[in-house]
This record gives C-alpha cells, sequence and structure tokens, in this order.
C-alpha cells in the first residue's frame, strides 16, 4: 500500500514506459480477467446450446449479445475511472427518473411493469438493469469524498440513496433486481468500513421487518415462492414443479453427468426455463458434479481476480465501486445456484453470463469493464 | 472542503484492505456451501433423483374440477354437464404429428377448423405428457374406428370429459352466457396451475362472472405408466375440489313468458324484484343457441349469427342504449315536487306545443290538439309533453342530471354482470366534454321528455323501476341468489332516494297506477280485468338509426325507422312484486306493443299458472 503511494509521487513517464505496449494495454484489457471471462462465456454458450434444446439461432443470439456487450465492455475499460467518478450523479438521477417513468407509464410485460418504450426511436430500456451500475457508482461518488468509515449522517445519506431505487424497483414489482440492487449499495457501504455494530443492527432490522414485509409488501404469489421454497412438495404443479425437477436434473447428472446433450430431464421438457434461470441445471445433470465444480471454480476465480483488482484501486471511488461490482457479481452466482438447488427461494435471477439473456449480459460485461478500467489506467493516474 | 483534509488515506485504504479480506473469506465460505449442496445432491443422494429421472414414468398428471351447475330460483337446472368422449394426442408420444393427424382424417371426418384450432392450442403453454383434444363430441361409430385402429395410433386416446351443457339453449344465452375454449390471452389472466387441465373457460355473462367460482380448484395425481405412456397405477392423488353450484334468482317461466310475449320481435325485458334486487327475467331477443359455442364454433354458423341484421348476439337488454322517451317522467315528476320548482297544484296550458321566449321553434307535444289544462297527475297519466317541457325548462339540466342519477341512471350498477352498457345521462360538463358546445334550453326541453342525449339501457331502466317501486329503498340488481345453497348477502347499494316529503312517492305512484287503470290512462287497455292494482309509464323513442350494413327491402326500411316502444312499471302497487322494463325495437308506441308484454310478466309473476294452468305447466320442465 505504502509503495503505491509512492509511485504516485513518481514523476510523471516513468510508469508508463516502465512496461512496453502491448495490444492489452492499448486496449486497456485486464488479460487474467478477460481470459477467464472467455472460458466462461464459450463454456457457457455450450450449455446453453443443449439448454435451449439444440436451439442455434438462440446461441447465435446469446453470441450477438455477448459481441455487444464486449464492445460496451472495451468502451468503459478505455474511460479513467475519474469519468465514471464524475458522472456517477447524472447518470444515478437518470436511472431514477427512468424508474418513475416506468411506473407512471411503463409497459407491460408479463405482468410487470420494468420497461421503458423510448418513444419514436422503438428501444425499449429497462431503468433498473441501468441502476445496478448506477447505484454502486452513486454511493461510492458519495463515500469517496467524506471522512471512512462513514459518519451517521453520511450512513444514512448513503442508505436513502440505495433505498430509494431499491423500492421504486420493488414496487415494479421486481423484488429480485431490488435486492441486487440493494445488496450492490450495501456492500460499497460494507467497503467504506461500515462498523460491526451497524451490520448487526441491520441484520436485526431487517429480521424485524420481515413479517411486516410479509404482510404489507410481498405479493400473493411471492409469498407462495417462499412457501414453496419450504415445502416444495406442498405444491407441486405450481413453483415446486420447477424445483422438484431441477433437483432431479442435478441429482440424477451423478459424478460425471449423463454427456453432453444426454440431460433427459431438461430435453424431455420436464425442466422449465431450462436456457434461462435453471440453465445450471441442465449443466448439472450432463457436465454432473465435475462440470459444476469446473464453473464454480471459474467463477471464484473471476471473483478473485476482480477483489484484487478492487483492493489494488488507486482511490477510494476505485475500490468501492470495484468491490462491490464484483461482489454483487457473487451474489447473482450464489443466488442463481442457490435457488436452482432448492436452499433459497425462486428470485428470478440469472446465472451471470451462462443463462440466455441480452440486458443482463449487458450489465455484467459494462461493470467488467468498469473494473477493466480501474486496473488499466493506474498507472496512467500518476502522469 | 474540510473533509478532504482530513481524510486519512492509509486508514481507508486499511480498512478497505480488512473489508476485502473479509469479503473473499465471506465468498469462499458461501461457495463452499454451494459445493456442499451440489455434493449432496449430485453424489449423496444421486441414486434418489436417478431412480427419479430414470422413470420419466412417473408423471404427474393435474385433476381438472369439475364446472359449477347453475340453477333458477326453483331449481330448475340452467348448465349442466355433460360427459362426452373426445379425441386427445399427446404430442411426447407421436412420431410424426401431421401424418398421425392425416391418418386419423382418413378415419373420421375432421375439419380444417379442428385442425386449426388444435395447432394453436398445441402452441400453448402444455405441461409434458399432457393431451390436447382434437375433436370433441364423437359419436359411438367414431369411437368404434378408432378403438379398432389403436395399434397403430401411439399417442391417440379417446378420453371422457365433461363439457357444459345448456338444456333451455336460446331461452337463456344472454343472461347465462357461455363457457368456450380458453384461450392464450385468458391464460395469461388465470392462474395457469389451476388451470393445467382445464379446457374451458367463461366467456360472457353468468358464466364469465362467476368463473373463477364455478371453476374450482384443481387436483393431481401422480401415476406410474409403461414405456408407451399408459397409465398402470396411480402413486398419489390430490383430488380437485369442484366448483360451486349457484342459483340464480331467474325464474325460468317468467323468462319464457316474457320470450313469448315479445313474439319474435326485435327486443328486451328486464324484471326485478323490487325487495331484493333480484333479476326475476332478463332477456333479449333474438337469441341463440350457447351450446354452439362451447367446443368451437365453425365459422359459417357464426358468420350466419353475425351477420344477421336482427343481431342475435347483441344483448339488448343490457348493452342496447336507447332514449328512454316518456318513462323518464315519474323520475322527473318527483325532481319537480322534491326541488319545489312544481307542486300537485301547478297546471300548464297545453295547446299542443310549448314555445321557449326568443325562440322560434315549436316543440309539439305527441297529441297534435294538446291536452289543455293538465296538472302533474295528468302528465304523467296521458304523457302530456308540455307540462314536462315547461318544468324541465324551469328546473334545468343540473336539477334533472342530479335526480336522475340518484335512480342510477348513467351508470352500470348491476352486480354480477360486467358486460352491461353505461347509457348516457346528460349534463353540462358531459355535453361540453362529448360534443364541445354549451347546455341549450332546448336541450334541457328534450332531456325533459327523455330524448335529446339521453340514453339508458333496459336494465337501468327496470332498476331505476325497482327503486321507484320501493318508494326510494336502492337494491342494487343481481342474478346471484345463492353459492352452494347459502344466501348470497351484503351487496352494498348505492345510496336511498330520499324526498322531501314522503307522499310525493305515492302521489307519483298514484299517477302511474292512472296509467293502468285511468280513465285516459295511456296504457288502460294493458291494465283493465287485472285482479291486482299496477303502476306504468309508457313510452316511446324515436329511432336515431341503428348500425346497419346490409341492404334491406323497403319494407324492413320503413319498419326500422318505426319508433321504439317502451313500458316501465311494477305490480301490484302496494307491495311491489316485480318491477320491469321492456323494449320493444320498433315496436312503434309504448301503449300498443311495450305495455302488453309487462301485464303479461305481471300475469306470469302475480297470478301464474292459475290464469293459464295447461299452458304453464307445460312450459315447466
Amino acid at each position: 500500500m505504502k509503495s503505491s503511494d509512492f509511485v504516485r509521487q513518481l514523476p510523471g513517464g516513468e510508469a508508463h514506459f516502465s512496461r512496453p505496449r502491448t495490444l492489452a494495454s492499448i486496449l486497456h484489457i485486464d488479460v487474467p480477467l478477460f481470459t477467464l471471462l472467455l472460458i466462461l462465456v464459450l463454456g457457457g454458450l455450450f450449455v446453453l446450446y443443449s439448454g435451449s434444446e439444440k436451439s442455434m439461432s438462440d446461441v447465435a443470439r446469446q453470441g450477438i449479445h455477448f459481441a455487444v456487450a464486449s464492445t460496451l465492455m472495451l468502451i468503459l475499460a478505455r474511460f479513467d475511472p475519474q469519468v465514471f467518478r464524475r458522472w456517477a450523479p447524472w447518470v444515478f438521477f437518470l436511472g431514477l427518473a427512468g424508474l418513475v417513468a416506468v411506473l407512471a407509464v411503463g409497459s407491460d410485460a408479463k405482468g410487470a411493469q420494468r420497461w421503458l418504450k423510448i418513444p419514436g426511436v422503438g428501444v425499449r430500456v429497462q431503468p433498473s438493469e441501468f441502476m445496478k451500475l448506477a447505484v454502486p457508482m452513486m454511493v461510492a461518488w458519495y463515500l469517496s469524498d467524506r471522512i471512512l468509515p462513514p459518519s451517521f449522517k453520511h450512513i444514512i445519506g448513503a442508505l436513502i440513496i440505495i433505498f430509494v431505487p431499491a423500492a421504486l424497483i420493488a414496487k415494479q414489482p421486481d423484488l429480485g433486481t431490488a435486492i441486487l440492487i440493494a445488496a450492490s449499495g450495501v456492500f460499497v457501504l460494507l467497503f467504506a468500513g461500515l462498523g460491526l455494530r451497524w451490520i448487526l443492527g441491520c441484520l436485526a432490522g431487517v429480521a424485524a421487518l420481515a413479517p411486516a414485509m410479509w404482510f404489507f409488501v410481498m405479493h400473493d404469489y411471492q409469498k407462495q415462492r417462499v412457501l414453496t421454497f419450504l415445502d416444495p412438495e406442498s405444491d407441486p404443479l405450481r413453483t415446486g414443479w420447477n424445483i422438484i425437477q431441477s433437483k432431479t436434473a442435478i441429482g440424477s447428472g451423478g459424478f460425471g453427468g449423463k454427456g453432453w446433450l444426454e440431460g433427459t430431464q431438461s430435453h424431455l421438457d420436464f425442466l422449465p426455463e431450462s436456457h434461462t434461470d435453471f440453465i445450471i441445471a441442465v449443466l448439472a445433470e450432463e457436465f454432473g458434479y465435475i462440470g459444476v465444480a469446473c464453473i464454480l471454480t471459474l467463477y471464484m476465480m473471476i471473483i478473485g481476480r476482480g477483489l484484487y483488482i478492487a483492493a489494488n484501486g488507486q482511490d477510494t471511488f476505485s475500490r468501492l465501486l470495484a468491490g462491490s461490482l464484483i461482489m454483487t457479481f457473487f451474489v447473482y452466482v450464489f443466488v442463481n445456484m442457490g435457488m436452482v438447488s432448492g436452499i433459497l427461494p425462486v428470485v428470478g435471477v440469472p446465472l451471470p453470463l451462462v443463462s440466455y439473456g441480452g440486458t443482463s449480459v449487458l450489465t455484467l460485461m459494462a461493470s467488467f469493464g468498469i473494473l477493466m478500467s480501474i486496473h488499466t489506467h493506474k498507472k496512467m493516474l500518476s502522469r | 472542503m474540510a473533509s478532504r483534509e482530513l481524510k486519512d488515506h492509509f486508514r481507508e485504504q486499511r480498512i478497505f484492505f480488512q473489508r476485502a479480506i473479509w469479503a473473499a473469506l465471506g465468498v469462499i465460505a458461501l461457495s463452499l456451501a454451494l459445493f456442499a449442496r451440489y455434493y449432496y445432491l449430485q453424489i449423496s443422494q444421486h441414486e434418489v433423483y436417478k431412480t427419479l429421472s430414470d422413470r420419466n414414468r412417473m408423471q404427474l398428471q393435474s385433476i381438472t374440477p369439475t364446472r359449477g351447475l347453475i340453477y333458477d330460483r326453483n331449481g330448475v337446472l340452467l348448465a349442466d354437464n355433460q360427459p362426452t368422449f373426445s379425441l386427445t394426442l399427446v404430442k411426447e408420444r407421436i412420431k410424426d404429428l401431421d401424418a398421425t393427424i392425416g391418418e386419423l382424417q382418413d378415419l373420421l371426418e375432421i375439419t380444417e377448423d379442428d385442425v386449426e384450432s388444435f395447432r394453436k392450442r398445441m402452441g400453448q403453454r402444455r405441461r409434458p405428457y399432457e393431451s390436447v383434444t382434437l375433436k370433441s363430441r364423437l359419436t359411438e361409430e367414431e369411437i368404434a374406428r378408432i378403438a379398432v385402429n389403436r395399434h397403430r395410433l401411439a399417442g391417440v386416446e379417446v378420453e371422457a370429459e365433461l363439457i357444459r351443457y345448456y338444456p333451455l339453449s336460446d331461452t337463456l344465452a344472454h343472461v347465462l352466457g357461455y363457457v368456450g375454449r380458453i384461450s392464450e390471452r385468458e391464460l395469461k389472466q388465470v392462474d395457469p396451475a389451476n388451470y393445467s387441465g382445464t379446457q374451458y373457460y367463461g366467456k360472457l355473462g353468468v358464466e364469465r362472472h362467476y368463473e373463477s367460482l364455478l371453476h374450482g380448484s384443481v387436483g393431481y395425481q401422480t401415476v406410474e405408466t409403461d414405456a408407451r405412456g399408459r397409465v398402470l397405477r396411480v402413486l398419489d392423488r390430490v383430488a380437485p375440489t369442484p366448483g360451486a353450484d349457484i342459483s340464480l334468482y331467474l325464474d325460468v317461466n317468467l323468462q319464457r313468458a316474457a320470450i313469448e310475449a315479445l313474439d319474435g320481435r326485435r327486443g328486451a325485458v328486464v324484471a326485478i324484484e323490487p325487495s331484493t334486487g333480484g333479476i326475476l327475467a332478463l332477456v333479449s331477443t333474438p337469441s341463440f343457441d350457447p351450446n354452439l359455442f362451447v367446443t368451437g364454433i365453425d365459422s359459417a354458423t357464426y358468420k350466419a349469427l353475425q351477420d344477421s341484421p336482427d343481431i342475435p348476439l347483441f344483448n339488448r337488454a343490457l348493452r342496447g342504449q336507447y332514449p328512454p322517451g316518456s318513462t323518464i317522467k315519474p323520475f322527473l315528476g318527483l325532481a319537480g315536487l322534491d326541488t319545489e320548482i312544481i307542486n300537485v297544484n301547478s297546471r300548464v296550458w297545453d295547446p299542443g306545443w310549448y314555445q321557449l321566449k326568443n325562440d322560434d321553434r315549436k316543440y309539439r307535444d305527441w297529441k297534435r290538439s294538446g291536452h289543455g289544462w293538465v296538472d302533474l297527475n295528468a302528465s304523467i297519466e296521458q304523457s302530456c309533453d308540455v307540462f314536462f317541457y315547461d318544468m324541465a325548462f324551469r328546473m334545468g339540466v343540473d336539477n334533472m342530471y342530479a335526480y336522475m342519477a340518484k335512480f342510477g341512471f348513467g351508470e352500470q350498477l348491476v352486480y354480477d354482470i360486467d358486460e352491461a352498457q353505461d347509457g348516457i345521462l346528460p349534463s353540462r360538463e358531459w355535453k361540453r366534454a362529448a360534443r364541445r358546445l354549451p347546455w341549450f334550453p332546448g336541450d334541457s326541453l328534450n332531456m325533459g321528455i327523455g330524448q335529446g342525449f339521453m340514453l339508458s339501457t333496459p336494465m337501468q331502466l327496470a332498476t331505476a323501476t325497482a327503486v321507484l317501486a320501493n318508494r326510494g329503498k336502492w337494491v342494487r340488481p343481481r342474478l346471484i341468489k345463492t353459492i352452494n345453497e347459502s344466501e348470497v348477502t351484503d351487496i352494498e347499494s348505492p345510496p336511498d332516494v330520499t324526498l322531501k316529503q314522503e307522499w310525493y312517492w305515492n302521489y307519483v305512484i298514484k299517477a302511474m297506477e292512472g296509467v293502468m287503470h285511468g280513465r285516459h290512462g295511456t296504457a288502460r287497455s294493458s291494465g283493465k280485468d287485472a285482479s291486482y292494482k299496477m303502476a306504468g309509464k309508457t313510452g316511446t323513442a324515436q329511432v336515431i338509426g341503428i348500425k346497419q350494413n346490409a341492404v334491406y327491402d323497403a319494407e324492413a326500411i320503413a319498419e326500422r325507422h318505426r319508433d321504439h316502444a317502451l313500458f316501465v312499471g311494477f305490480a301490484p302497487v302496494d307491495n311491489p312484486k316485480i318491477a320491469v322494463a321492456v323494449l320493444v325495437e320498433n315496436g312503434g308506441g309504448g301503449s300498443g306493443a311495450a305495455a302488453p308484454v309487462a301485464r303479461k310478466m305481471f300475469d306470469a309473476h302475480l297470478v301464474g299458472p292459475e290464469l293459464e294452468p295447461g299452458q304453464m305447466q307445460a312450459a315447466s320442465p
């Protein structure tokens, strides 16, 4: 840590010339992270081909999603982290306006209002997805200027920044995303040094609020999910069906799996959403415990690299943002793999970079772009 | 920025490092939990799940609940379930779907309509191994043909199914509505699990409104099947909860009497029991056979129904909006008395026309020669227009609007019918919004005799008449009487209509009695020789023209330009048991065409079988 302080004081140019200009440095790519992501994405496409019942068009479309998202990643990686810091409030309030607009005029998809049609252009945007980046950026922006660990006043300030958008999203209703966003904001606070007493206090608060949520906030279908989670066999036709079938798929995979494209659960239509939220069950059925262990290890390596990048961040804003982004990524992994295997309730969180779907891929790759920007612009700051 | 100067970068970084290490530990701990969970499922419990998965033959099947039955007030069955046999296919067990359908088409008569709707349903969300109907209502011979060829038709089954049947056919189509094949859009509105085996959905009327009640909840069973998919044994079964049986206030005999009285003319009759608000009869003629719609109507029959100039699919009683004509005079009379614009001694000279100051236009009375001096009583009894022109002019639209609204005009108030229309109760605001014009005094005059902008449905007229018969006590019209034999109560009604003087009610009702029994009463021919006293009001509505796109012969066109005949009334006067509204499209005058229908309804309800024992007995099932 001290050494980095010294680096910052070195005369300009020296750090810059200390390394040869490779393709990676020109593109502002973090090679280890990029390699790990590439393995995950390519492996994911194989599983997707099986999970989507050998639909080449789904795989191709997902490939396009990745291409677009990678481009965004490379673009974001080029920006100096200070740019994100300057933009943070603008991005945040733009997203907040979007959320309010969604509740006011949003178009209806699957009974919930999540999308906003931009008139004239014909493009639909999902402000809640946008907020997955905007909220941690805003909280990091807010705290990075203050003395850390944050004072009581600033903790309250940060909590307001977190819970206003989270509440708006929960109202859409999209509890899964609201939880992810609240988590991303809370991670910034935790990395900023939120006191142990606060952490315990919040946990107690959540525990106390849970019954109130149950009676006043949660929709019937959400309650049903929790009840089903507690006892899937009680409701075998509804949400319990998904859990029972996905557990059967996972369990029947055994140690070595049934082999690629050989999964009977998914191919006989027993497994619902086999190419989106429940794709890990396809992987577990066809590649067995080995497959699960591989992908989980891969995720851990990505997260490890992300934490390393965060720890080496040049300034407080970068560190807080990077730490939050990578921990949110872990929450995705944990919640998805937990819900599919029946240790968490079903909340509609995709398996990052493997589940089919363009929006989450875009958000996740954007966050990796920010991580790469934080890592690759370190030395140049000193110029 | 003081805070910036006080920032301790070293301390911040140390804290962050600590936290990052905690985060890494947390990630490792939770990941280990996932490793452990998948280890448990895939290694420890592998055998259990392998068995479950290997035997995909363990299937979960949903059991459709039986739909609730619908009865009339006397227990006559109005909607039944009939067992029939259907030809179903299970996609998973069929190698080549098109070939199988082709083969079946060689064996039985399967229309393109059938195949098309089959494919549509095939595209909808379904569970694996769920069968989809290709053809309903198989005949004995067809079942036999399938049985003979069964060995080469894997995945083809003949399944017993309960299908809705309306024994009274077109008598009640407009009230009961009907069920039909559930559509993709409707599937999205319901709990998909509860409807996982259900193919039918209430489309209109009672069937639509009480869909969730009549449907019941789904059951399921776990079955073991052989490799071909035939069920070997049932392992576990949770029985479905059948839909609730409901009975309605409707009286089939009264319903039949109304249809008979309308005698093939286009029209509507609504009868309400004033003490309960129960709808005794709800008739719209011509009607149609709802049974045609249940398993899917063929396009030619449907086209014929839709293109018929008599529009049999149109529910005139609930959705037909007509100028109420003179039938609103009793209500306006009450408004005049209560606002003290007039009193019972007010008299007006009727020369056969009425004129506003500074206006050349003559507002005519239906009686060219005029009625001479008239008071409110005479004006209701003889339906004098000039008295009401004068009163409407002096009362103004705001008062008329307020009082008519109290009786439910301009609003859909039926408790359990979704498709009824609102009608139009005009006001200054309404006209400004709808016509972008201010309210003119002439508009008030037109409104005073139920013409002009005002439109109401026969249902609204019957409702308002029931409230009048009750002397202001509101009862919300409704069909439902009992659910599973327990009475339905607690139906909220609008606030009662209260007048400054209670005797105003009796005054106006007395005048309506005069319509039926008075020497000059407009409906005296319908009121004579009755063993009870009735109150009524005739009305005639000018035809503004209903939407018609077919070509008619001259006689038909002339007929369709004739006035609509209207009548509202109730009986007996002192203890009202029935309130009715009658509309006969292009029937001419209310007294000639509509009042006799009401009289027959009164007789059927109050005197009943004693009047024509043979006929009524034959009519009851």
